[in-house]
């Protein structure tokens, strides 16, 4: 091949050719091969320049100012307060701790947020797609005015608009012993009292009763055909079950109850207005790309998919579950796990309305006291990567799976 | 024709039927009456609405105007009688429409199992029966994506065969097939005619016309044009747009 381009160039006639050396070796910057490699080592050598200079202008730089690196600080006290926090912590607690409360609370707000933003998103989404005029405008409204309203401007909204609104403690609005007033969300907290294990295990019984239940029904169906309300029984069992034990025990469960005391409430279980205000915003934002990803995965199925189900005789719903959705979720799991990402990360703005989540608590607070910026900054950069990489790393898992049962 | 084996019994019955989209009459007037055991092919040029009027008889396409009476069944809007008539009436698509994520066997199965509540065992077994009528039981565990375009529709046509029905409806079986792989399609198509099943084919192919139906009918602009045996329709063509759509098909 290369031999014939370079030969047609020089020598038109075809007596020339003959005579000519069979292959004529080209210019090596003419050679892709080799081309790309000299563009290789370029890019390399001045990426090594670049990290060699960072790296060494700021180990300079903290010589000079007296500043010595390592992670020893993180066993100092921290002497600092956190608003909310998973496991116990005070003031006494050293800035290890802070890294991992702060931790704690990213992961609780994004595990919450991407539960929430999936269910709404994919109501959303396949209402958009409805026969029903009223609802698909709906689901549109609600689409283009979440998509297009900045993220941080929805938090502010939610935090100042809505919650920072509500009254003092001493108005709350109160219903059921709970109480709803500019300090968050109070509710009686369970105290479980002897014989409340009963409950515990009617709960895990019935689990295990539904799932016996699920694999006696497909089986039936294989056998008989007949078909079972699987879904109700479970939801039933798990109710009903330690319900009903819970009654006959005795109601073995105390609440409690918070009181007023002061300017505040005690006891009970408060969820801050900071949680609430990040988790509706992230959770509504994200549910609005989530639902139009999820249209378009629907919408990839092609329209003879349905045609040849309905042509069968097979429901509306019928359709949707095992023809339509089974070839959506192939094409809507890549961006959903882009959106589940976006989401873990747009958490990091909770430090604008002072949720106390990593970058808050750690690369914020820690960060100013110690002034470690290196540490701090790379040990909270390493966790969201780690988050995003795990989270992408069960999207991928569950994919492929999914993808397998084509051929 | 003297093979016929049609029945007294009315099958298919569209009466004065009419259907528009927007404001463009696809169908005008159709008359029909498809007796059991009957097999009719429809032919005409493209736009002419003959793929639309068999898609009215299972309602996958709405008409506006006139009666559809499927085995008694009428077609109206309770959907409780659409149903019924999709269970009686079997139909294969141009392009197969198998579902690309189910293996051949769970694609004849599927329905039997969710629609007529059959059991798995006994919906594969006469999966398998069927498959093995349109020969290739050998492919059951494979996926569609796996076969070609004509070992797909065969798996398409036993598909539709598996909810028993009374009336198959093919919608051009073989127009998005190779040459080569029209024959085998063919062969399925005409050994379930022989076997008695009402069918209404929408199809090109000239020679399964004249070799198994009982009626031609040539469609034009959303009408019926022209209605007879095939000896008669391809010798003896009537209108004008018979002899010219015939005489363009038929050339080669």
């Amino acid at each position: 091949m290369s031999s014939d381009i370079s030969n047609s160039g020089h020598k038109p006639d075809g007596s020339a050719k003959q005579k000519a050396p069979p292959v004529s070796q080209p210019k090596f910057w003419n050679d892709p091969k080799k081309r790309s490699l000299l563009f290789q080592v370029l890019l390399l050598s001045i990426l090594g320049f670049v990290f060699y200079t960072i790296i060494d202008n700021t180990l300079t730089n903290l010589e000079q100012r007296g500043i010595t690196t390592g992670f020893d600080f993180l066993s100092r006290e921290a002497g600092f307060g956190i608003a909310m926090s998973l496991i116990d912590y005070t003031e006494a607690s050293s800035y290890g701790m802070t890294f991992i409360v702060g931790l704690l609370n990213t992961i609780l707000i994004a595990v919450l947020g991407i539960i929430a933003a999936t269910i709404l998103g994919f109501i959303l989404g396949v209402a958009r797609l409805s026969d029903n005029w009223l609802v698909a405008k709906f689901s549109a409204l609600y689409i283009e005015v979440f998509r297009n309203i900045p993220l941080l401007l929805q938090i502010f909204f939610w935090y100042y608009a809505v919650l920072r609104t509500l009254p003092q403690p001493r108005q709350s609005i109160e219903f059921f012993g709970s109480f709803i007033n500019n300090r968050g969300f109070i509710f009686p907290a369970p105290v479980p009292e002897a014989g409340f294990g009963w409950v515990t295990f009617g709960f895990f019984a019935a689990i295990v009763a539904s799932w016996l239940i699920a694999r006696w029904a497909r089986k039936r169906q294989e056998l008989t055909g007949q078909q079972f309300p699987v879904a109700l029984t479970t939801i039933g069992l798990i109710i009903g079950v330690p319900l009903v034990l819970f009654l006959f025990s005795g109601m073995p469960l105390g609440l409690d109850h918070p009181e007023l005391k002061g300017f505040n409430f005690k006891g009970g279980i408060t969820v801050i207005p900071e949680l609430i205000a990040l988790w509706l915003a992230l959770s509504i934002y994200t549910a609005a790309f989530i639902a139009e990803t999820v249209r378009a995965g629907i919408l990839a199925v092609s329209h003879g998919q349905t045609e040849a189900a309905t042509a069968l005789g097979m429901s509306k719903a019928k359709t949707l579950r095992l023809i339509v959705i089974p070839q959506a979720l192939r094409v809507v799991i890549p961006p959903l796990t882009s959106q589940y990402l976006n989401l873990t990360k747009n958490s990091s703005l909770a430090t604008a309305i002072g949720y106390p989540d990593l970058v808050n608590v750690f690369a914020g607070t820690t960060l100013n006291q110690t002034g470690q910026a290196i540490e701090v900054i790379s040990m909270t950069m390493a966790v969201y990567l780690a988050l995003s990489l795990m989270t992408s790393f069960f999207m991928n898992w569950y994919n492929a799976r999914i993808q397998l049962s084509e051929r | 024709m003297s093979h016929s084996q049609a029945t007294d019994k009315m099958m298919v019955e569209l009466r004065d039927l009419n259907k528009w989209y927007g404001e463009f009459h696809v169908l005008k007037n159709i008359n029909l009456e498809v007796k059991q055991g009957e097999k009719i092919v429809i032919c005409g040029p493209s736009g002419s609405g003959k793929s639309t009027m068999i898609r009215c008889i299972n309602h996958l396409e709405e008409h506006q105007k006139g009666d559809i009476i499927v085995n008694g069944i009428p077609l109206n809007e309770d959907i409780k009688n659409i149903e019924a008539i999709r269970k009686e009436v079997g139909m294969v698509f141009q392009h197969f429409n198998l579902f690309p994520h189910l293996t051949v066997l769970e694609n004849c199965v599927l329905a039997p199992i969710w629609v007529k509540k059959m059991p798995r065992k006994q919906a594969e077994a006469e999966a398998m029966e069927l498959l093995e009528r349109v020969k290739i039981p050998d492919q059951a565990l494979k996926y569609p994506g796996q076969l070609s375009g004509g070992q797909q529709q065969r798996v398409a046509i036993a598909r539709s065969l598996c909810m028993n029905p009374d009336v198959m409806l093919f919608d051009e079986p073989t127009s998005a097939l190779d040459p080569e792989m029209i024959k085998e399609v063919l062969d399925v198509m005409i050994e379930l005619a022989t076997e008695g099943m009402t069918m209404l084919c929408v199809t090109h192919e000239m020679g399964f016309a004249k070799t198994v139906a009982d009626r031609v009918i040539f469609m034009d602009g959303g009408q019926i044009v022209e209605e007879n045996e095939p000896h008669e329709f391809f010798n003896n063509p009537q209108h004008e747009r018979t002899q010219l759509f015939l005489s363009q098909i038929l050339q080669h």
